[in-house]
């Protein structure tokens, strides 16, 4: 039973991915090797596909690689099969956690985990800010000149004005400025594609 | 009324996943326009907490999160109906690319605009975190450990649930040990 199969591989590599979806881009690997569904070269194309699409990146991986293992059907197993076990250990925890709320100890540790979240998510922002602003041909041919991307800073520095410093711009909905910066990546071929 | 609700957060997730380029990190400026700002389900303080504690568990960061919101506000349900809405537009998607668009990713369209979304997506994630900076930050402990698993996540390749727990720990000792000497 296809069907079957799938759920529970994909319930597995959801229980095992901790920390987010390139965690699971391993599991994946071996799933790929273990049963045949997919090569190497499908799942790099898969990660493409998922990153250059919305939503989280793992779910986008396992509902790319159900559909194409087994159809429409497929994607929506594999899916709920990434989603419902972990989902289920969470919301034991967070009914935990809302009946402990007002415990010193998780207040405590609540004081501390508040600036961990933040150090984390402002180290995750420097990784894509690398990404985007790095030339990594350039970095590593040592041509020191082209290893900053001058495009990308000055739209980042547009856009950092428009959603701090101008009145009339920056309580507008992030979508606004995704949009706008997709247009002026599509005019100005930040890929250089 | 209840079912209505239920749909609302359903709709509001999915919105969310609809407009989330990237991994869960991306999420936190739109949970903050649509879940603090317009909706007011949970603080911003909460959020982080959401975050911290969903790194930790197994599955997917903006799931567990979406999971946390709904939990808290309208129990297990509400749990289910955030964290399925917020998978919702990826399942629709990724059918429709991986059945009809075949070679997506390699569009010269596609990858300049993804170039262009990736350069907003960092600022709006710098735009969050000087938000969590303010919550976050309260006194000079908390600015040491907000530096110290900065420098930790970026230079060293240890896992995030290591930062969590310390921090958790350090809290705790930090809070009961600086209690004692006041």
């Amino acid at each position: 039973m296809i069907y079957l199969k799938l759920f529970f591989e994909f319930a597995k590599i959801g229980l095992f991915t901790i920390g987010g979806g390139m965690a699971s881009v391993p599991l994946l690997q071996d799933l790929g090797v273990r049963t045949g569904w997919f090569t190497e070269t499908e799942l790099l194309h898969m990660i493409a596909i998922s990153e250059s699409t919305p939503g989280p990146l793992g779910i986008n991986m396992g509902t790319y690689v159900g559909y194409t293992t087994a159809g429409v059907p497929g994607a929506v197993i594999a899916t709920l099969g990434i989603v419902l076990p972990t989902m289920v250990l969470v919301l034991i925890i967070a009914g935990f956690l809302q009946s402990f709320s007002d415990s010193k100890y998780v207040k405590d540790a609540m004081y501390g985990l508040r600036p961990a979240s933040a150090g984390l998510i402002a180290s995750a922002g420097v990784s894509v800010a690398m990404l985007s602003f790095i030339n990594k041909e350039a970095f590593s041919a040592h041509e020191w000149g082209a290893v900053v991307e001058p495009k990308a800073l000055v739209l980042a520095a547009v856009i950092f004005v428009l959603t701090n410093y101008v009145k009339k711009t920056k309580g507008l909905h992030p979508v606004v400025f995704i949009a706008g910066a997709a247009v002026v990546g599509i005019v100005f071929r930040f890929a250089g594609a | 009324m209840k079912v209505n609700e239920l749909l609302d957060m359903f709709l509001t997730f999915a919105r969310i996943g609809a407009l989330t380029f990237g991994g869960g990190y991306a999420m936190l400026p739109m949970l903050q326009k649509e879940v603090v700002e317009k909706k007011k389900w949970a603080t911003l303080e909460e959020i982080m907490d959401y975050y911290a504690i969903g790194q930790c568990l197994p599955g997917l960061i903006a799931v567990n999160t979406a999971g946390f919101i709904g939990q808290k506000r309208r129990g297990n349900i509400g749990g289910f109906a955030c964290g399925l809405g917020v998978v919702f537009p990826s399942l629709v998607i990724i059918t429709i690319i991986a059945a009809f668009i075949g070679g997506f990713a390699d569009m010269p369209a596609v990858k300049n605009a993804f170039a262009g979304i990736e350069v907003c997506v960092v600022v709006l994630i710098c735009n969050a975190v000087m938000k969590l900076w303010k919550k976050a930050v309260i006194d000079a402990k908390t600015l040491i450990i907000l530096l110290a698993v900065f420098a930790g996540a970026t230079f060293t390749d240890l896992s995030p649930i290591l930062f969590i727990l310390a921090a958790a720990v350090a809290g705790v000792l930090l809070q009961v040990l600086g209690g004692k000497k006041a």
